[in-house]
């Protein structure tokens, strides 16, 4: 075999569609991977001076310009603890679970429309994508509580299967108002749809359960009780040392971003703006969004577990049902005055 | 203090001359036997609804269980004290009248050694369950204390 | 009962097994290390017991073999969150039983320091509160005002924490100069920031929601377990021994009592908050009264009280703090029993907290306020 013949059988190799793919899905992942890294810093960043900021301190301001270095000086601590596996956890579970969790979150990423054109995969399922994948974290999530072998982590787990499964439903219903606007679930036309009036205006109740009820996925203030560490300690990360608690709480900064991203998108035009190039816009409008998450996050007490369960079933869930049939009277008489079908 | 010789003239038929005045004239020596149903006769009747206070302290020849309990009103206390032998200290316990005897029975038993009869669960409380010995006996041995 | 009947119904159809869960001795609710042993049934509290004694010192026998002067040090160690308070009731023992006058000044000299410790003490209860409930902001809020009172102490006595202030028969030293002018600006700016913290957790709806009856003590109950302090008077009891049994210079100064009727967590909060209104006209009036005069009464160097009993009471800030304190005659107690009101309202614990929810024992517990340095001892 003679080396030109060689270099066209690896040109051959490259051109075969599933090595394409491929190549292409590493150069993907690693560019999420990338962008989440560098996104987490900025955003612990953030969230420590903005809870400075609630909390008259002043927080991180020695390393770096404002104390930007600052996550970079605890990722480097975190990386350089050691990686304890407690000795009676079950292994394979307990290590499983922040790969997992970490998983989900990497996905989530993949559908989100950072800019014009400018999409992972441009599914034409975004939404029910989005909502089926975010609430797999919680099979990872019980994994850990289960595989710590801790009591507080076993409650934690627990808290928190039933809480975003009961927290999925109006979490869900309340998107549908939008699905039933624009006739799509894919990102791009959703934000299409919204070129001249923000969905927000038109499902203000549909954007107040969005919320609460992303509030209560993402494990934050006033829903935290799955870590609720003056209770149970850090929950179902309590056994969790080194780099897989690293990897946690990286999802943990990771969905809150994510979290902004889909409000933004569904409820306030995603990437659309004057002026400033769109991926630009997409950023300081979920930076925005994450502010308040951050906003509402240091104000609230922790709320009752029971209580939290009423506020779902007694009244997040008739209102977002209400929204539904609210969107369709409002879709009929539309169609009704203009006398045309669709927004 | 100078009600207390008033006092206990007028308990003293209910317990066939009992009680008696102590020798500084502060408090009421009553037999052990006789403290729960004094104890109880002092809360529903003469309104010293609060134990403010139980401890014991050892003698030369005796130990002293130390009531104080208290009015609301003025905040008056009296005291009120059980003396026991020194080889077996044991007097009724009046969880039955004060809930709050519970935990004060319970520090003077890990403490001093006084057994409270009648108490639902006398463990000890401050030191550790395996630990030897009354700390505050004046026979404990200070030098010793080493568990390991 | 928090949850309703049905909720448990269903739990007991599942055949669900009880389980026993150690909160503490290190846990980050405890305050200290105090260790809960909960039996649960899912998240409702079945049975609950206390086991103390992890910070047992033995205060009662290191009495015994040290001078009465000596001793002082010491109970700034009890409960070391209000350490001048314990100073004082000590003190006051002592002098109590040797017969000692304090002079006039050091008494308001006393009152307030006391005062200041007790705002001191009742914000960190309030903090910590806060905190247990995930309000993270307000316990920095708290903590934030805390540093001034501190402050104040600090330019006193010296220390922030452990200030070891009150001597037998008087006060080590007198007030600095510029202390009147920081506490004339502290007193001008503790109202605002008690109104905003008002509006702030007790206006907040999760905080009622969490806190109102919750953990209830009703005036029967406080009575029989001993319960005292704010947690007593939280229950609809208007009993202070600062009112009712006037000691030191707190007879000549106009103050009000604050009563709350409901005895629940959120009324023990909130009994705590119009305290420290109280304290701070103490404070106003003790500094503007503050006569001249000596701050120390004429005292033996080696107190030798005579052969006696004596028993003093005082309101210390989580409720009555008793010293019961024989002498035989010699320079060294012969018996000194600290009654701490923390280990005594401790006690109630096991029989509020069945049917108690994980999250609503916190807030209970919490809300009574208990001290290990003063529980342990």
């Amino acid at each position: 075999m003679d080396s030109n013949n060689n270099i066209t059988s690896i040109w051959d190799f490259f051109q075969n569609p599933i090595i394409m793919n491929l190549l292409i899905g590493v150069v993907y992942f690693a560019a999420i991977a990338a962008f989440i890294t560098v996104l987490v810093i900025i955003l612990m960043w953030m969230d420590r001076r903005v809870a400075a900021f609630f909390q008259e301190r002043l927080g991180p301001i020695k390393y770096g310009p404002q104390g930007l270095l600052q996550p970079v000086f605890d990722a480097v601590k975190m990386v350089s603890k050691g990686n304890i596996t407690p000795r009676n956890v079950d292994k394979l579970v307990y290590n499983l679970a922040p790969m997992l969790i970490f998983m989900t979150t990497l996905l989530v990423y993949a559908a989100l429309p950072y800019g014009k054109n400018l999409t992972v995969v441009n599914l034409n399922v975004g939404v029910l994508y989005l909502i089926a994948i975010s609430s797999t974290a919680t099979i990872a999530i019980l994994m850990g509580g289960w595989g710590s072998n801790n009591k507080y982590s076993l409650i934690g787990g627990m808290r928190t299967v039933a809480m975003i499964i009961s927290y999925e439903i109006p979490f869900a219903f309340s998107l549908l108002g939008i699905i039933m606007l624009t006739g799509s679930m894919n990102m791009t036309d959703i934000i299409n749809a919204q070129k001249n009036v923000w969905f927000v205006f038109l499902q203000p109740l549909a954007f107040v359960v969005f919320m609460i009820t992303a509030m209560a996925e993402l494990n934050k203030s006033p829903f935290d009780l799955p870590e609720a560490e003056s209770e149970l300690v850090a929950g179902f990360i309590t056994e969790y040392a080194g780099m897989k608690f690293g990897l946690v709480y990286l999802a943990e900064y990771a969905n809150m971003f994510s979290m902004a991203a889909i409000a933004v998108t569904l409820f306030f035009g995603g990437w659309q703006g004057p002026l400033l190039p769109s991926w630009l816009w997409f950023l300081i409008k979920t930076l925005l969004m994450v502010f308040f998450i951050m906003w509402i996050r240091w104000t609230l007490p922790r709320i009752r577990i029971d209580k939290m369960m009423k506020l779902n079933w007694k009244v997040l869930i008739p209102l977002s049902i209400l929204n539904i049939f609210l969107t369709g009277i409002g879709i009929k008489l539309y169609q009704y005055f203009t006398g045309m079908g669709g927004v | 203090m100078d009600n207390i010789s008033v006092l206990i003239e007028k308990l003293n038929p209910s317990f066939d001359n009992a009680l008696k005045l102590s020798d500084d004239g502060q408090a009421i020596y009553v037999p052990a036997e006789c403290i729960v149903k004094l104890m109880d006769m002092l809360k529903n009747q003469y309104e010293y609804v609060m134990l403010a206070d139980l401890s014991a302290v050892e003698y030369e020849d005796r130990y002293e269980v130390v009531y104080h309990v208290m009015k609301l009103t003025d905040a008056q206390d009296i005291r009120i004290k059980v003396a026991l032998p020194l080889d077996a200290p044991t007097v009724p316990s009046i969880v039955d009248v004060w809930k709050a005897a519970n935990v004060q029975e319970r520090e003077a038993f890990d403490l001093m050694g006084i057994r409270f009869s009648g108490h639902p669960d006398l463990r000890r409380i401050l030191c550790p369950d395996d630990f030897n010995g009354h700390p505050l006996r004046k026979s404990f041995n200070m030098k010793t204390v080493s568990r390991f | 009962m928090s949850m309703d009947s049905d909720n448990l119904n269903l739990v007991d159809d599942l055949n669900t097994q009880e389980f026993t869960i150690n909160m503490g001795p290190y846990h980050p609710s405890t305050h200290g290390v105090f260790r809960a042993v909960l039996t649960l049934d899912g998240e409702v509290i079945v049975k609950e017991e206390n086991v103390l004694g992890y910070l047992h010192r033995g205060m009662d026998k290191i009495a015994e073999t040290r001078t009465y002067s000596q001793f002082v040090p010491y109970t700034a160690r009890l409960d070391y969150l209000a350490s001048a308070l314990n100073n004082m009731g000590y003190v006051q023992t002592v002098e109590k039983l040797m017969g000692i006058e304090v002079p006039e000044r050091a008494e308001y000299l006393r009152v307030i320091i006391a005062e200041l410790q007790r705002i001191a003490s009742h914000y960190l209860m309030l903090g910590s509160t806060t905190n247990d409930v995930n309000a993270v902001t307000g316990f920095l809020y708290y903590m934030h005002d805390r540093e001034k009172v501190l402050d104040l102490l600090e330019m006193v006595t010296g220390a922030r924490l452990t200030s070891n202030y009150m001597r037998i028969g008087g006060v080590i030293d007198d007030l600095p100069e510029e202390f009147f002018p920081k506490v004339k600006e502290f007193l001008a700016y503790l109202p605002g920031r008690l109104e905003m913290m008002e509006t702030l957790i007790l206006g907040n709806e999760i905080f009622q929601e969490r806190m109102k009856n919750v953990g209830v003590i009703t005036a029967q109950m406080a009575l029989d377990y001993g319960v005292t302090g704010p947690n007593l008077r939280a229950a609809g009891v208007r009993f202070d021994l600062r009112k009712v049994a006037p000691y030191s210079a707190y007879g000549k100064i106009d103050f009000e009592v604050p009563v709350l009727k409901n005895g629940d967590a959120f009324d023990r909060y909130q009994i705590r908050l119009m305290e420290i209104k109280q304290s701070l006209r103490i404070i106003e009036q003790a500094v503007q009264q503050l006569p001249e005069g000596p701050i120390m009464a004429k005292v033996p160097k080696l107190i030798k009280p005579p052969a006696g009993e004596v028993f003093h009471k005082m309101e210390g800030a989580r409720g009555i703090l008793g010293f019961h304190l024989v002498s035989d005659g010699g320079p060294k107690p012969y018996r000194l029993h600290i009654h701490g009101p923390s280990f005594v309202n401790i006690g109630i614990m096991p029989a509020i907290a069945p049917g108690m929810l994980l999250q609503d024992f916190l807030a209970a517990f919490a809300t009574i306020d208990v001290d290990m340095g003063e529980v342990d001892r």
